[in-house]
């Protein structure tokens, strides 16, 4: 059981990651990275969201498949995952207001984020139980969160250097995150 | 704005991928061939046209507070229509779109133009403006998938052209960013030198 998890964390973490192998969570990766502090507030964000709802859908899909309405699924998880946004962002601001200043500008945007989606039917796919599904979505989460702050501090650097004009802005991005995204490649190896 | 403006502008002016860049998910994901591209770029087409039809129609009737959550629902329910529309007439597609057929739920362009136009403008202009910003991004990811499949696979539309092979990082991950970085720095050198060749004229 425990090695079983290992696998599927390392697998979602560095092999199969979510933003620079799966293509999910790309515009709050292009979005909002340009500086480490709120690249972490961010994945922090997602890491938090990303296993509730993980969690949540989990149960929203055993109900949808007792009614026999798998067809729903979409409709059912974004709705999931819209209100539990909402949940999350007024509970921090009520009971832990310090954690909601520093994440509470990213929750709302973190709705249609697809990583959140992906991972909530990614799931479902892969036909995970309770216990996995929490921890691929955590660790989904923790490799997003990755990715963000490694661009984001290649960005920090890329501010001051001598870029050509028509590179500056999101082309020159684009291509550290397809350095990046080579990086990653080499994980591949590590597939069991 | 005339009809013919709103529907050009998606095209060109306000291009959702090129120029808006939203939407990025599946224009890095599907783009490893021209068939997908252009099969994820319809579907959302069809997708933002309907939404944008019942968000226009609706738009008095949806109470401001909660107008995301039902905009969310009005496009989940037709990317459902979608989704098995695909399964049952191109399962070919569909297998190879996967996970992304779904995730179209969550593409910004579609929420985007809900809440910036369909719900403030009538029938008419949200129609064409579907029209036009739905063909703006399939033609952006037809023109990615193009450039990735045609050096990455050697081919077009599957069909073999420079001898089937090639470089295969172009169809893996990296090439997606490294295609979109390209021609977005490609747009940016022709709209300089556009705005230079504009102050030479005065």
């Amino acid at each position: 059981m425990l090695s079983n998890l290992l696998t599927l964390s390392i697998g979602a973490i560095l092999i199969e990651n979510f933003v620079l192998v799966q293509f999910m969570g790309i515009c709050p990766f292009l979005g909002v990275s340009k500086k480490v502090e709120t690249a972490t507030g961010m994945g922090l964000a997602v890491v938090f969201v990303m296993a509730c709802a993980s969690g949540l859908t989990y149960f929203v899909n055993l109900l949808l498949n007792l009614l026999g309405i798998a067809y729903m699924r979409t409709i059912a998880f974004i709705l999931v995952i819209a209100v539990l946004v909402q949940f999350v962002e007024m509970f921090l601001k009520k009971s832990i207001p310090a954690l909601y200043n520093s994440l509470g500008i990213y929750l709302p945007l973190i709705t249609t984020n697809c990583a959140v989606l992906g991972v909530a039917l990614l799931n479902v796919t892969k036909k995970l139980g309770f216990i996995e599904s929490l921890v691929y979505g955590a660790t989904a989460g923790l490799g997003f969160t990755l990715a963000i702050i490694l661009l984001a501090g290649v960005r920090e650097r890329l501010e001051s250097s001598n870029i050509p004009d028509f590179l500056k802005g999101m082309p020159i991005t684009l291509i550290t995150a397809g350095l990046l995204s080579v990086a990653f490649m080499g994980f591949s190896g590590l597939s069991f | 704005m005339n009809k013919k403006e709103t529907f050009l502008n998606g095209l060109f002016k306000e291009n959702p991928t090129f120029v808006l860049l939203l939407g990025m998910c599946p224009t890095l994901a599907v783009t490893t061939g021209v068939i997908d591209a252009m099969g994820m770029g319809l579907a959302t087409t069809f997708v933002l046209i309907c939404s944008n039809i019942f968000i226009s129609l609706l738009r008095k009737f949806i109470p401001e507070t909660v107008r995301i959550a039902g905009y969310i629902v009005i496009i989940a329910g037709f990317v459902t229509i979608v989704e098995m529309l695909m399964n049952a007439y191109f399962p070919a597609l569909a297998q190879s779109l996967g996970m992304y057929i779904p995730l179209i739920v969550v593409n910004c362009i579609i929420l985007g133009r809900a809440e910036a136009f369909a719900s403030k403008n009538g029938f008419l202009p949200s129609v064409l403006d579907g029209c036009g910003m739905g063909l703006g991004f399939t033609g952006a990811l037809m023109i990615i998938a193009t450039v990735r499949e045609l050096l990455g696979a050697g081919s077009l539309f599957g069909l073999p052209i420079l001898g089937g092979s090639g470089m295969s990082i172009m169809i893996m991950a990296p090439g997606a960013f490294f295609t979109l970085g390209i021609i977005l720095a490609v747009i940016n050198i022709i709209s300089a030198k556009k705005k230079g060749g504009q102050e030479d004229a005065f």
